[in-house]
């Protein structure tokens, strides 16, 4: 090795250091107060002065309802990304790759779709929903979610797709793809990466969207992780459960990373092998 | 520019109507441009469409109609609020001219301040990040499940966990070793919301950039070495243009979302603080009140705002992020990939 | 690039255009329902819910429980809202603006009552079929909105002085102090001690939020001033609520009052005060506990909040239930609050999860007192104690009071200048 690619490797190494720990660094915090005991959660030592669970017991009690509400979640935001990304894939499919007329405006529609406050369209979602019935259903969550995170989705894939040259859709229907299956197996395995981070980023979004889960629901079974966290109390009204509210943060957010980072193996080693057919 | 006209009136009509298709820009594209193709992008693009006219379409409206209207007036005589609010016109919007209009202007600039400060923060984090972990070799997992916890971590708990940590008792006063009152009005919790803010949704942009760099094909660099380029020159003339669309939309839906900030200054800071009230908390503020109409008002404001900026920045930063298909105007860069992804590729769908 | 300018404006034109043919077609509104009042019938019997943030003690659910088991055919479903107050009010407001059933009888939070009576979201009760003589007064107060019961007290709070009685009596402080005089300098003296070292004397709650409110009324009124007066027009612009507002200017000036008091809620007081760091604090009852676990157990008392010339008074805290306009089964409704706002019930709640009661009776039972030792101090509380305004647009009226105390508190401005803009904006309020 030259002395100038070690330094390099070496300010590699400092440059991943510095991310890891601007990432982790808050988190550590609410990992630590969370193994805290409550008489002395108002700690600031940076490690706990004996490590206790009971926030995470307390997470767990049955009353709490966690379990469920983290299934709910996975429900919730798994139905969604699947949902949105597949209509966002036929967008985007259209947007980079279709003549016909409108598109700006049609773009333009969908991404002014996400420029309203959500706190303003909830009173009339509440309404059009309580009329229809679906108040207490999953669906009354999942399409909220979806169309929070469609804009994102379609402008996403759209830019994807458009990198990836035409001429090998040519190809492909050269050799008798038609331009449906063309796409689908050439085009999609190459934006693999692009599609896998979009898919992380409205899962993420879904899985922490809170006021329209709060508001379309009132039941504790059907409550996604987030709304459950907002009905953690403390003994009395004024005693703020900092310690579970840290506990159950760690537990919506750890399985969370896993599980992303587990599916991302299975999922783009998958479309890598298809695109090798 | 391929679609030229838009008839008036055409939203609604964009599914049906296929009419004639714009002449092919390309001889060579003779496959893409049928009126079939108008057929099936219909199809294609009606169900992303109908999701979000029923969701955010219909109250959207709902919500500029219920602008027009004023406050429910208290009748002194049974003590009841009336049933009806009264229509007031454009009284809302020409009311941030009048009283009401230092707190509007207020949350105007706290909004865009807060925009820029923390977009133009996160876009260098999340693009150094997205270098180094495109770099990496060694511990990849362990620094794409740290760079993802940030954005992952639920805003209400994070709003808790930085009030927790601006505490004025807190373990950000223990590390500087001076106490400042973070949550007090002053520029202090300006920072304290930038910094959380900041830190949550860098690893955003920090994704998008990576997966566009992950597209980028290693024979451009290859090619680009070759002619004797060195790192920095690899970087401004190869990376950033090829990886240009996939930034611009990240810090496109950013600016979006910075916009409409609510949540964390709303917990951290808390309610009703002149330093970091942003419109959407404003809004958020009058809806809670029972003021419908303002808040309405409020929110159709900050919607025709953020439609402003979104357009400025469409235009201003390159047409790429929108483009047409088949558009005469492709990048130097585009076509270097074309050629490079090309030779790269080839194999692929024959292998 | 004009062409697409032209284009987007002419999208939201469309758009624009869309929302006034909206207008067009919903003003013309329904006029039946501008009449006065209706007494509500009360009628129908079946399933009902009972919406109120999430209790961690399990008490609601066991009370509801019990009632269950004796109606079954008419069970309650404990429907539970978020711990944050905003929400819960947020949430209860959304339903009543969707006419939803989905809330039949409601917790309201005390100050909640003029708001939601006015807007006809909760239906006026009949006060006769309710054991209110048994309450006390300043609590059933609370419930009422011009004269008409519309909630029925369910618990109550009182503010209450805490203080280190170990310190003071090693300082020589005989008495407990009654006065905001007499506690800055029992202050004085607590602190010339070696273990006082680095104390400071008192806290309550400062931050910009309800609190303040709370922590503004009492002073005011614990100065013999008033927000509202008796007809419920403002009137805080007098020499009595300046004293009060000065009280708590100076003592954050002089150095009383430690300066990152004005960003303490209940809970950074309670903690200052359990690590040791406060001689004085005024909270609520909950604290009482709690700091009973922390390392200044044994070595605190409770005392009624000072006041400038004798014992001050405290605002009301607690919860009312109401009755939900748009639910259905009111008749079942009415049945379950007079069960859930019984004496019986009171006595579970106080036992189970310390909740104060309504009930003056309870109070005085040695029993409970043995549990809980500050009761006495808590009745004397809430029988001084003086509601927060009772004004329809409540929400307005407190966040006027935390933006001018907070300026003055912060030193932005003169509590003169303050009182009177607080007076102007609490006018401008009411005359809406």
């Amino acid at each position: 090795m030259t002395s100038t690619a070690k330094w390099r490797t070496w300010l590699l190494h400092l440059g991943v250091a510095a991310v890891v720990a601007y990432c982790l660094a808050p988190f550590y915090w609410m990992l630590v107060s969370s193994l805290r005991r409550s008489s002395d959660i108002f700690d600031t030592s940076l490690l706990p002065t004996s490590v206790s669970f009971e926030n995470y017991r307390a997470v767990f009690s049955p009353s709490q309802g966690f379990g469920r509400a983290l299934l709910n979640s996975l429900i919730v935001s798994g139905t969604t990304t699947v949902l949105a990304l597949l209509l966002a894939t036929f967008t985007a499919y259209a947007m980079a790759r279709l003549h016909f007329r409108f598109k700006r405006l049609i773009l333009t529609l969908i991404i002014a779709t996400s420029m309203f406050p959500v706190v303003s369209i909830v009173v009339p979602l509440l309404k059009l929903f309580t009329d229809i019935g679906w108040i207490n259903t999953y669906q009354a969550m999942i399409v909220p979610s979806m169309s929070f995170v469609l804009p994102l989705a379609v402008w996403n894939l759209t830019t994807f797709f458009k990198q990836m040259p035409d001429e090998l859709e040519e190809a492909a229907m050269i050799d008798g793809c038609t331009q449906g299956q063309a796409f689908r197996k050439v085009i999609i395995p190459l934006a693999a990466p692009g599609i896998f981070t979009t898919a992380i980023i409205c899962f993420i979004a879904a899985w922490n969207e809170f006021l329209i889960a709060l508001s379309m629901t009132n039941r504790p079974s059907i409550q996604t992780a987030p709304v459950a966290i907002s009905k953690f109390t403390g003994a009395t009204q004024f005693d703020i459960p900092f310690g579970s509210q840290m506990a159950a943060g760690v537990l919506v957010t750890v399985p969370l990373v896993i599980m992303v980072l587990l599916f991302q193996r299975r999922i783009v080693a998958g479309l890598t092998a298809g695109a090798a057919k | 520019m391929v679609d030229t006209k838009i008839p008036p009136g055409a939203a609604d009509r964009t599914g049906s109507h296929t009419g004639k298709s714009p002449a092919p820009v390309k001889g060579s594209k003779r496959t893409w441009a049928t009126a079939a193709s108008g057929r099936t992008a219909a199809l294609l693009v009606s169900p992303t469409l109908l999701v979000l006219t029923v969701v955010v379409l219909y109250p959207t409206l709902m919500a500029l109609k219920e602008s027009l209207y004023g406050t429910k007036g208290l009748d002194p005589q049974t003590g009841f609020i009336s049933d009806t609010e009264p229509f007031v016109g454009l009284q809302n919007y020409a009311d941030i001219f009048g009283d009401a209009g230092d707190r509007f202007w207020n949350a105007f600039w706290n909004t865009t301040f807060f925009t820029v400060t923390t977009v133009g923060l996160e876009t260098l984090i999340g693009v150094a990040m997205a270098l180094i972990m495109h770099r990496a070799f060694s511990g990849r997992a362990l620094i794409r499940a740290s760079i993802l916890i940030p954005w992952a971590v639920p805003t209400a708990i994070s709003g808790l966990l930085w009030r927790w940590i601006f505490n004025s008792d807190g373990i950000a006063n223990a590390l500087i070793g001076h106490q400042v009152l973070w949550t007090t009005e002053g520029f202090h919790a300006k920072v304290a919301v930038i910094i959380a803010e900041v830190w949550k949704t860098s690893p955003f942009i920090g994704l998008l950039v990576l997966a566009g760099l992950q597209v980028i094909p290693k024979e451009v660099y290859e090619a680009a070495r070759l002619d004797g380029a060195g790192p920095l020159a690899q970087f401004w003339r190869i990376t950033l243009p090829l990886v240009k669309p996939a930034l611009l939309v990240a810090v496109l839906f950013r600016c979006l979302d910075a916009l409409r900030m609510f949540d964390l200054p709303y917990l951290l800071i808390g309610a009703q603080k002149n330093s970091v009230e942003t419109l959407s908390m404003l809004a958020q503020n009058e809806a809670s009140n029972v003021r419908f109409g303002p808040a309405a008002a409020y929110a159709v404001l900050l919607f025709v705002y953020v439609f402003l900026i979104a357009l400025g920045f469409v235009r201003l930063l390159g047409a790429d992020l929108v483009g047409d298909v088949g558009g005469p105007a492709r990048t130097k860069g585009k076509s270097r990939l074309r050629r490079g992804s090309i030779r790269n590729s080839a194999e692929v769908p024959t292998a | 690039m004009n062409a697409r300018t032209s284009r987007v404006l002419q999208c939201s034109a469309v758009l624009v255009a869309a929302g006034l043919v909206l207008t067009a077609c919903g003003s013309s509104d329904d006029s039946s329902s501008s009449g006065a009042s209706k007494s509500p019938s009360f009628s129908g019997r079946g399933p009902i819910t009972y919406a109120a943030a999430k209790d961690s003690s399990g008490v609601v659910q066991k009370v509801i429980d019990s009632w269950n088991e004796q109606h079954p055919k008419e069970k309650v479903t404990f429907v539970q809202l978020p711990a944050d107050v905003n929400q819960q009010r947020q949430q209860m407001i959304q339903n009543a603006e969707t006419k939803s059933d989905a809330y039949t009888v409601l917790s309201l939070d005390v100050v909640w009552t003029s708001e939601f009576a006015a807007h006809q979201w909760i239906d006026q009760l009949p006060a006769a079929q309710f054991p209110l003589d048994k309450m006390l007064k300043p609590t059933v107060q609370t419930g009422q909105y011009r004269d008409n019961l519309y909630a029925v007290p369910q618990s109550s709070d009182g503010g209450v002085l805490y203080y280190r009685s170990d310190l003071l009596k090693k300082a020589g402080v005989a008495a407990t102090p009654t006065t905001w005089a007499e506690m800055k300098a029992a202050c004085a003296k607590v602190e010339k001690l070696p273990e006082a070292k680095g104390m400071d004397c008192y806290a309550g709650q400062f931050q910009k939020y309800e609190g303040l409110t709370v922590n503004f009324a009492e002073a005011v009124n614990s100065a013999g001033g008033v927000i509202t007066d008796a007809d419920g027009k403002p009137n805080v612009d007098t020499p009595e609520a300046k004293k009060g507002l000065d009280f708590l200017v100076d003592s954050f000036k002089d150095g009383t009052i430690p300066k990152e008091a004005i960003t303490y809620q209940e809970e950074e007081g309670r903690q200052a005060f359990q690590s040791g760091k406060l001689v004085f604090l005024r909270n609520w009852p909950y604290v009482y506990s709690l700091a009973e676990k922390s390392k200044v157990a044994g070595k605190f008392e409770v005392a009624p909040l000072p006041g400038l010339t004798g014992a001050g008074s405290s605002s009301l805290g607690g919860h009312n239930v109401a009755l939900s306009s748009f639910a259905e089964n009111k008749a079942t409704a009415l049945d379950f609050m007079k069960f859930f706002t019984s004496q019986d019930t009171a006595t579970t709640f106080l036992k189970d999860a310390s909740m104060a009661p309504p009930y003056e009776a309870l109070y005085d039972d040695q029993a409970l007192v043995k549990q809980y030792p500050y009761l006495p101090v808590l009745k004397k509380s809430i029988l001084n104690a003086v509601p927060r305004p009772r004004v329809v647009q409540y929400g307005d009226a407190s966040s006027a009071i935390q933006q001018e105390a907070y300026a003055a508190l912060n030193g932005d401005k003169s509590s003169a200048q303050a009182l009177k803009d607080l007076q102007d904006e609490l006018q401008k309020s009411a005359a809406q």
